[in-house]
């Protein structure tokens, strides 16, 4: 009964995070910032989503005592660090590959990175 | 030698995780351990000059190994929760000051300055562009740069974060 | 009454509908490649909840797979983007 109250809130929680994800990518102005919508919030709302599933595994775990539930959450853990992993380092490399391409962070304060050559 | 055994071991623990639950020998049936100590000695003789190839062995201390979850589930968290309720005030109101900033680290191992990285990725409205490979200094992109930031040549790279100290905890792991 | 596994399903892949729209009019190449980055993650989301939804554990390894397999297609882009390649 407390499992199935936690598995829907973090449902909720995560499509809430992800929906404003996909909000900010429509809605920012440039490559920039819409990474940062992107890369938190789709991580983190997907993070969540993914912590559903090892809760719902770890309820039927204790309940019924079946081994294939605890392949269930481990393999649901395994799948939101890497998610976790690749989504940080891959923004990264987009971000500094849209730089090198010559791509400017339009509404932009100060750039540091332009004064700098290798 | 030391390499060849450090990846066994490494190869291992991912095959049981992968395998948990498969039988009843604490969780693992008998055929999946004989299949999993045979795969991993293949993987480790394959590949035992990728995994330690600075040559230092620092990272096999268990007690650092057992900071990085610690790390992960306490401060590390609750910057990322503090992140994304700010993003998402952002998105929702579209207050933005975008700007990329220079970060100083002093941090020197390859391992701190991943960690760093990701950790500013993922945390506080900011998002690592590139790297200065000489003097490991970052270039991070910032969704709302603070008043007065815009005049400063470099930043400290403890004052992006308000709630803990992270790369005080980082140099602790990696260095 | 539904289960809620379905509905969450259903809801990514309205999301991901959105985001083939940032795939389609995004300006410069960078942005079609976050949008794709964001599919892709959205796609491993989706996974995961379906291998609960059917009971099939085999679909979150499918999902483990795609996460890893489509890192190194972004990192390939990015590259690419970066005039590296």
């Amino acid at each position: 009964m407390i499992a199935d109250i936690l598995i829907l809130a973090c449902l909720v929680i995560g499509l809430f995070f992800n929906t404003l994800g996909i909000v900010g990518l429509l809605r920012f102005p440039d490559v920039y910032t819409r990474m940062h919508a992107t890369t938190k919030m789709t991580t983190f709302g997907s993070m969540f989503t993914a912590l559903s599933v090892i809760i719902y595994g770890a309820a039927l775990f204790l309940s019924s005592g079946d081994g294939q539930y605890v392949t269930l959450s481990v393999h649901a853990l395994i799948a939101a660090v890497s998610l976790a992993f690749t989504n940080a380092v891959g923004s990264h490399a987009i971000a500094r590959g849209a730089h090198k391409a010559g791509i400017k962070p339009s509404p932009a304060i100060v750039d540091r990175l332009e004064e700098y050559t290798p | 030698m030391i390499p060849f055994l450090l990846t066994f071991i490494l190869a291992l623990l991912l095959y049981l995780l992968l395998t948990a639950g498969s039988g009843s020998m604490l969780l693992w049936s008998p055929s999946e351990l004989v299949a999993g100590i045979a795969l991993s000695l293949l993987a480790a003789a394959v590949a035992r000059n990728f995994l330690c190839r600075s040559g230092s062995f620092r990272m096999a201390n268990p007690l650092r190994l057992l900071l990085i979850p610690l790390y992960l589930l306490g401060p590390f968290l609750l910057e990322v929760t503090k992140a994304n309720l700010d993003v998402a005030y952002r998105v929702i109101t579209g207050n933005i000051r975008p700007g990329i900033i220079r970060v100083q680290s002093g941090l020197k191992t390859d391992l701190g300055i991943f960690m760093l990285a990701n950790s500013i990725t993922l945390t506080p409205g900011t998002i690592t562009v590139d790297i200065d490979e000489k003097s490991h200094d970052l270039y991070v992109h910032n969704i709302n740069i603070p008043d007065g930031w815009e005049g400063r040549s470099g930043v400290e790279d403890r004052e992006l974060f308000s709630i803990a100290n992270l790369p005080a905890w980082i140099r602790r792991i990696a260095e | 009454m539904i289960d809620p596994w379905y509905i969450a399903v259903c809801i990514l892949v309205i999301l991901v509908c959105l985001a083939l729209i940032r795939l389609f009019l995004g300006p410069t190449a960078a942005d079609r490649a976050v949008a794709v980055d964001t599919v892709n993650t959205l796609s491993v989301a989706a996974l995961v909840l379906l291998g609960v939804a059917y009971q099939q554990i085999i679909f979150i390894d499918v999902a483990i797979v795609y996460a890893l397999l489509s890192f190194v297609s972004t990192l390939y882009i990015a590259k690419y983007l970066g005039g590296e390649l």
